[in-house]
């Protein structure tokens, strides 16, 4: 064998190796135009309990990959489109459309990353779904849309997609630091019969075999994502709820203050991370 | 008085049959193990792979890695593989992990799978729905020797 084939076998090798190996090639632009961290360092008030944090995306098959690499293969995208076109219609009895006083969707880049976030006239913690419909009720006279609704989700992955490769940056301190100490605790503790934690899975196992599934680290910086199991956007909470589910607990309710608490906390982990939304998961 | 009979009989620790050591009454030895069978019916080894391998039993290979049982599909890396686990464990061993891993492995990811109460948010099965304590164990007193029948034929 000559030294030239020895390479050649080597680097199909290399090539063959599954996804989540430490890849040198792994990367991902979008429409060829837009790169997206995969690996950032971990943020400093996470102590030292991830070495970095990674992409959900690095954990997927090659082929749900390749999805996400253009937005003619990305199924999610269809949604997007539907939400562009929700937002130029008037919905409510003002007779206003979210283009009456936003411009375009694309004005919108640089709002997802810091979702959550403090509302200081409301005084309270507010997702992108409560903003959402903080428009849809008190500016446009129109009635508030469901949490899970395909319009919501079609909206959160419209906004989700203008800010694509920005890095995830929540606020943790100041008004927020209760709900984010609340979230924390939520992650570390072992709910259900199975006494499984967030951390159980996500911190101390992401890279591992789960039945048929590699765990990652179970960052939202991909939601609203696409998923195959469902055919369909799924939201953060609805995310959430599964994962408490299936470690037969009593789950929580889609919208509650908990859930909420765990989305600051978990966005939190993945600050560093890109906006990949609408991301392509199985 | 009716209604403080029926508070009691729901509340009452849950049934166990004849035979059997129910999860309240199992003693631990200081390392975890679980000398007496929990059953006085010897455990059967092929029974032993239907729980190890069904996904709403025990569902052992979620999680851990058995040759002996490569032709059931999607093998899980959480725990250690579990081969030749018979060379270096007893059986008295091997019932306390399957019973309740935490006692020898404190902290450990593996669930307690003959426990019934002490839990976060106990829910009703993958319903996500509140259930009350006692639960029934995830796995019965026969299905444990079961397993551990099983797991003593993995010798390599
Ligand atoms: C029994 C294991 C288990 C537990 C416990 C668990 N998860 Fe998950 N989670 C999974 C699996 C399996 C997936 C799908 C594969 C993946 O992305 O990790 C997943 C996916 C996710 C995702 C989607 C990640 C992506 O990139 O699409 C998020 C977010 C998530 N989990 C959050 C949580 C949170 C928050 C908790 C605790 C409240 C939790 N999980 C508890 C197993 C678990
Ligand atoms: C959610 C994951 C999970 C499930 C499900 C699970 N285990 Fe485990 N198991 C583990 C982990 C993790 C360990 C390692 C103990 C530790 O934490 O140090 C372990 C350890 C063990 C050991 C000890 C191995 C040794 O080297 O001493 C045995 C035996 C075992 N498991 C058997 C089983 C059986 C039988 C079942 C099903 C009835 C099962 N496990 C289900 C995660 C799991």
């Amino acid at each position: 064998m000559t030294t030239r084939t020895v390479a050649a076998l080597a680097l199909a090798g290399l090539l063959a190796a599954p996804a989540w190996a430490e890849d040198a090639e792994e990367r991902l632009l979008v429409n060829d135009e837009i790169e997206i961290t995969l690996r950032a360092p971990a943020p400093e008030h996470l102590d030292g309990a991830l070495p970095e944090i990674v992409s959900g995306w690095v954990y997927r098959s090659p082929e749900t990959q390749d999805l996400q690499r253009d937005d003619f293969d990305n199924p999610g995208i269809l949604y997007v489109d539907q939400a562009r076109e929700v937002w130029n219609a008037a919905l409510g009895s003002e007779g206003k459309s979210c283009a009456s006083c936003h411009d375009d969707p694309e004005s919108m880049r640089g709002v997802r990353p810091v979702y959550p976030k403090w509302d200081e006239a409301k005084g309270e913690l507010q997702s992108l779904e409560m903003q959402i419909n903080e428009c849809l009720t008190d500016q446009m006279g129109a009635e508030a849309w469901g949490w899970d609704s395909d319009d919501m989700k079609n909206m959160t992955a419209l906004l989700a997609s203008v800010s694509r490769g920005m890095p995830i940056d929540v606020a943790i301190d100041g008004p927020v630091q209760d709900i984010w100490e609340r979230g924390r605790e939520m992650y570390y503790t072992r709910y259900g019969q199975l006494e499984l934690s967030c951390a159980s899975c996500h911190e101390q196992n992401y890279g591992n075999l789960i039945r048929a599934d590699h765990l990652s680290q179970g960052h939202t910086n991909g939601f609203p994502v696409y998923r195959f199991s469902t055919t369909a956007l799924v939201s953060q909470h609805n995310r959430f709820r599964g994962c408490i589910r299936d470690t037969r607990a009593e789950t929580f309710a889609i919208g509650s203050d908990d859930l909420l608490a765990l989305e600051l906390y978990v966005a939190s982990r993945g600050n560093g991370l890109s906006v990949e939304g609408p991301a392509v998961r199985h | 008085m009716t209604r403080f009979a029926l508070i009691l009989a729901l509340a009452a620790p849950l049934p166990v049959l004849a035979g059997e050591i129910g999860p309240h009454a199992v003693t631990y030895d200081e390392y975890g193990a679980i000398e007496e069978p929990l059953t006085d019916r010897p455990g059967d080894p092929e029974a032993g792979v239907v729980v190890m391998t069904t996904r709403g039993d025990g569902n052992c290979i979620a999680c851990h890695r058995v040759a002996a049982l490569e032709e059931y599909p999607f093998h899980g890396e959480v725990g250690p593989p579990l081969d030749g686990v018979a060379a270096y464990r007893s059986a008295a061993e091997l019932r306390g992990i399957v019973a309740n891993a935490k006692q020898m492995f404190p902290g450990t990811v593996m669930p307690a799978f003959y426990k019934s109460e002490g839990f976060t948010r106990p829910g009703d099965g993958f319903t996500g729905e509140a259930a009350t304590e006692p639960l029934p164990p995830l796995l019965t007193a026969q299905q444990i020797e079961d397993v551990v029948a099983f797991l003593m034929t993995l010798t390599e």
